[in-house]
This record gives structure tokens, sequence and C-alpha cells, in this order.
């Protein structure tokens, strides 16, 4: 358990950040000056996360598979689980990390809108419609809520905002709703 | 411990220590970590010239004042200093003596470096840490209570790595520690066995000796560890209706406790030859098995648990967690212990992380290579608080009770509380789980519909 670390050499750790910060940068839609202020994940974070990563990777074989994923408790019982897997499936280390740099306390607002869009957005096609936003809702509340209740509070939300029930949302149009909003999805990475 | 030099003394001359470090600090910024200790670091350092037994002046240089540290000490938490450790043929070249090691300065204290460095740089990876954490532990106050036995378990672990070459260290000590447990079973075996056999008749003067040899061999297994265990508060005392509870990071907290008295305990048949020590020497401190996979098997176990803790045997030892955590946090305790109707002596353990990891993790090493683990590592330090008695109040339910118990357990300890069952390391959580969550949401949701 101790030597994890000293498999994992500088150069690997530089590389997992560029690619880190890169992926960060192909998605943001703003200009490069921006992609600057946004926080570099630390070198001691990347090592703590690939302690992690190995205690997750049951059977070495360099990536987490879904199974792997679900033997964590808290994840198992989420109700969104299975769709955080579609999106999870056989992640590599860097992989692994890129997908979380969302959670980071220093990640900014829009990294986490980002990263909620594409959970929305079921079929990936860049939008999320009222089928998609349905779905979600489906997954959130399980059995305890009727359809049609469903369809009426989704219609609810999307008049609050000024759209209709046809409306299909895109990136800028979510980052404009949820823009002022408090969202607290931050994962502290422990350092020792 | 008689032939120890001074500076290697009990408590007695560490007040020495800390009394003469008192007036050469008060001039100094107070570092982050205590500054006495730091004297000791240097003097350890100091005595690493390869004969490992400390001179009594290395004591006066350390005190007689001209040391002062630099501004720009190292913060010696910084992980990897060794690596930045210039090799010893550098060192040597060095013309001030300005030490770069410790982060010292000192004013004209020509400090032996290349000695130093050379056992640092000679050393492979592994030792490197296990020297590094040497020295955090020289300079951190990690647990007070174990502090004073962790002066002596340095100076013991010095010389042993002194005497020995690096590589021979694990090898050697695996040596040394099997042939330590080998004495011990050996004394065991040779009196357990015509005690169990010809004392049939004397059940009482048998359980006595029984219990006395078990708290023996247990003794014998710790210090094959090179175990530092300080014990806190009252010890258990043999009165029926009481039962223990303990948190619990590997096996080896049952034979820390059981070195002190001779529980008996509740636990899981293992197979192999724990499961022989198992149905033949616990089954003399009278011992309940269960079956975690098998779910009727439960009613049978309470059943048990009432009737041994009625008795007059020896006290009852249970882990309410069910299974190994970490050190760091509790989990849920199970309810079990908590039902008995009778008074809940708490016991909470915590290990002295920098020595060892003592958290078995079942499922990655077999019981055996943890055990050599634990043999081949520095030492196991870890305190053992005995809590005071605690019974159900009125009104309150068992789960309640357990609670609170882990509460006290968990903030004596300095564990985090985790709201986790800790069966789940075993199994998937159910989905009642989930559903739990998406009904809370699904109200919530229902609720903001209505307020439209």
């Amino acid at each position: 358990m101790g030597n994890t670390s000293s498999m994992l050499t500088q150069y690997d750790i530089e590389e997992v950040q560029q690619h880190c910060n890169g992926a960060c940068e192909t998605i943001l839609p703003f200009p490069p000056f921006l992609a600057l202020i946004a926080d570099e994940i630390s070198q001691q974070e990347i090592v703590s996360l690939y302690q992690r990563f190995c205690q997750l990777d049951r059977n070495v074989g360099g990536f987490i598979t879904a199974e792997e994923f679900l033997s964590v408790p808290e994840f198992a019982v989420n109700p969104l689980s299975q769709r955080l897997l579609r999106m999870l499936d056989t992640l590599n280390f860097k992989e692994f990390v890129a997908f979380l740099s969302a959670f980071s306390p220093r990640a900014s607002l829009q990294q986490k809108i980002e990263f909620i869009f594409k959970v929305y957005d079921s079929d990936c096609n860049g939008k999320v419609t009222f089928s998609d936003m349905m779905a979600i809702l489906r997954d959130l509340t399980g059995q305890f809520i009727s359809e049609k209740q469903r369809e009426q509070v989704l219609a609810h939300v999307l008049e609050e905002s000024g759209y209709t029930k046809d409306a299909a949302l895109s990136m800028s149009d979510f980052m404009k709703i949820l823009d002022n909003s408090d969202l607290k999805m931050e994962v502290e990475v422990p350092v020792d | 411990m008689g032939g120890w030099p001074s500076c290697f003394g009990l408590r007695e001359e560490g007040k020495l220590w800390r009394s003469k470090s008192k007036s050469g600090d008060s001039n100094r910024k107070p570092p982050k970590k205590q500054s006495k200790p730091r004297r000791n670091g240097v003097q350890f350092a100091e005595e690493d010239d390869g004969d490992g037994i400390g001179d009594g002046e290395a004591l006066e240089m350390a005190t007689t004042g001209t040391l002062k540290p630099s501004s720009s000490e190292l913060d010696l938490d910084r992980p990897n200093i060794e690596d930045y450790l210039p090799s010893g043929s550098s060192i040597q070249q060095e013309p001030h003596g300005k030490l770069r090691l410790l982060g010292f300065t000192p004013n004209g204290f020509a400090f032996p470096q290349p000695r130093f460095a050379r056992y640092f740089a000679d050393l492979d990876r592994g030792r490197r840490r296990h020297c590094r954490r040497l020295v955090h532990a020289m300079l951190q106050v990690e647990s007070a209570g174990a502090l004073e036995l962790e002066y002596i378990l340095v100076s013991v672990v010095v010389f042993r790595s002194c005497v020995s070459l690096s590589h021979f260290v694990s090898f050697e000590s695996c040596l040394e520690a099997n042939a330590i447990l080998g004495i011990g079973w050996v004394i065991f075996l040779s009196s357990y066995i015509p005690v169990h056999f010809l004392l049939k008749g004397h059940e009482k003067l048998r359980k006595k000796l029984e219990r006395f040899l078990v708290e023996l061999i247990c003794s014998f297994f710790v210090a094959s560890w090179t175990g530092v265990v300080k014990y806190h508060g009252p010890r258990p005392s043999m009165r029926p209706n009481q039962v223990f509870v303990a948190n619990h990071t590997s096996m080896i907290d049952f034979i820390i406790l059981e070195q002190m008295t001779a529980f008996s305990v509740i636990m899981q048949k293992h197979a192999g030859w724990v499961g022989l020590l198992q149905s033949t020497i616990l089954e003399s401190v009278g011992c309940i098995w269960f079956n975690r996979t098998e779910s009727k098997d439960r009613e049978i176990v309470a059943r048990k648990l009432r009737e041994h803790v009625q008795g007059a045997d020896n006290p009852l030892l249970i882990f309410p967690e069910g299974t190994c955590v970490n050190n760091h946090y509790t989990v849920m305790f199970k309810k079990g212990a908590f039902e008995l109707g009778c008074s809940v002596c708490p016991v909470a353990i915590k290990y002295n992380k920098i020595f060892v990891d003592a958290f078995w993790n079942s499922r990655k090493q077999s019981f055996t290579k943890h055990l050599l683990q634990l043999m081949t590592s520095w030492a196991v330090v870890c305190d053992v608080w005995y809590l005071e008695p605690q019974n159900l109040k009125p009104g309150e339910t068992p789960i309640e009770f357990a609670e609170r118990v882990r509460e006290i357990i968990s903030a004596r300890a300095g564990l985090k509380k985790v709201p986790w069952d800790g069966y789940l390391k075993h199994s998937r959580p159910s989905p009642k789980h989930r559903e739990r969550k998406q009904q809370s949401f699904a109200e919530s949701v229902l609720r903001r519909l209505e307020e439209k």
C-alpha cells in the first residue's frame, strides 16, 4: 500500500496534469486566457488520486470497470449511478482524473455545469430535450411520483426559466439557467 | 534498561532534556512543531555514526545553546526529503558544514553530515521511508499517551538498525520476531498441554492457569512485533453482567487486549492455522463462533451471548463494527452487543500510524502475511483506553445506545464517525438505500409543486 506512489513518476504526474487541463480547455468555448484562470489540479492530489485509483482497480488492469465503481457504496446507492456508469466505463487513470476535475473545489462553475450537461444529455447529441430530462427525473424519483406529476414538474421548471416544453436546451442555455446558482459539487481529495 | 546511557533514559531523565531545552528555546520564534523534541532529533542524528549508542557529550552539545535553527528550516513534514539529499560524496566536499539536511544552520556547529547522509543514501526506498518516519516520530508528538514509550522504542529501534546492515533489517527482525514467538510457543505449549489434561478435575485452578497462559502467549505475540502498548484507565474486572466493546482494526486488536485480560470473544471461524488455534486454545477462555453468511445464525448467537454474559465466566469482548476498519474511522455498530441488558464497557484502541499501519485488509492479505508484515515493521505502537461502563438509559433504544457508545469511543481515540455498515465491505448495499434517496427527492419535488 505504501509503495503505490513510488510507481508514479514526475513525468506521469505532469502528463496527467496536462491531460486534465487540456480536457477542460477543449470543451470550454471560452477565450484561452480563461483556461489559465482555471486552477490546475495539484501534484499532491494526483498522487492521492492514484492511490485511490489503485485501490479501486481490483484486478490491476490499469482501468476501472463499471463493476469496480459499483463497489463504492456511496456510488451504488446514488440513483443516477447507471447514467454515470455510461460515462465512466473503463476509465484509465488520466481519464479518471479528468473526470474528477469537475468536482475539485477549484473547478469553475462552468466546468461543473458542463459536467451536469453531459450527464443530462443521454444521447450525446449536444442538446438536452424534454425526454432527456424526463428520463433523469425518472431516475431521481423512482416509483414515488407518477408520470403525470413528473411532466407537470418539468413543464413548470421550463416555464420558470422561460423555455417551452419543446425547447432543446444547448450548453449555453444551461449555463444561463444555472449561472447564479450555488452548486455544491465538491470532493476534497485527502492529501497527506 | 539499566545498561542504556542516560541520553536514552526513561521518563525521569527525559525531564532533564526538557528543562534544559527550555532555556535554549525561549529566544527562538516558535516553529510549527514543539521545539523540545527537535533537540532530540539533532541528538539522534548525531549518534547515527554506526555504533548506535549515544554519548553523554552529545547531550551536552545539543543543550549548550549554540543551536539556532535558521528561519529557512525545512518543514520535515514535506514528503520525500530524502530524494533530494545529495549523495554522501558531495556533502563531504561541502567546506563550511552548512547543514541543509535537517534545515539547521547552527552557528559554529559542525554536524557530522557525511555519515548521516550516507546512512540515508545507502538505504533503499522502503528503508528510507521508515527512517523518515523515525525522524518524524522523534519530532512530532502524535499521541501524548505513548510518548515516553516512544522514546524508549525509538532508542531500541535505532540500536537495532545500526547494528544490522540495511538489507538485513527486515530479514533479521523477522528472524528475531519468529525466535521470540517460537520461544513463546514452546513455553506455552509445554505448560498448556499438561495443565489442560492433568487438571481435568480441578476446574477452577485449571481455568485460572489457562487464562494466565493465554495472556502469556499473547504477550509473546506482542513482543514479537516489538509492540509498545500503553493501557489507560482501570483494568477490566471479572464481574458478571458486563460486556466489553472495542473498535476493530485488525485481528491483533484481540491479542493486544487479551494480553492484559483473558477475554472471551465472539468471532468468525477462520480456516487454516488460525482456525486450529481458535478451536483449541481459545476454547479454554470460552469463545462463541458465528458465521457471517448464515442469517439464521443470528438468533442462536444472540442466545449464546446472553447465556455467557449472565454466567460468571471470563468477560466477553465484542467488536460491534463486525469487520476491520482502517483506524481513522468507525463504522456503524451492530446492535447485538447492546441488547443484552447488561452494562457495556467501551474500549478504544488507536494505533500510531508512524510505526506501522496495523489495518488488516482481509481482502488483500491473508492473516499470515499480515502478521509477517507486522513482525518486519519497526514496531506496533498503540494506545488502549478502558472507558467508563455505560448502561442503557431509560427510553433509549439499543441502536441509540450503540451510537452513543460509538461516539464515546470515537471521541477518545480520535476517529471520525461514518454512517456506513461495515458489512458493505463484503457485499453491495441493498436497493432500499437508493429507494430511500429517491423517495426523499420525490417528496421535496412534490412539495415545491404544491407550493406553486
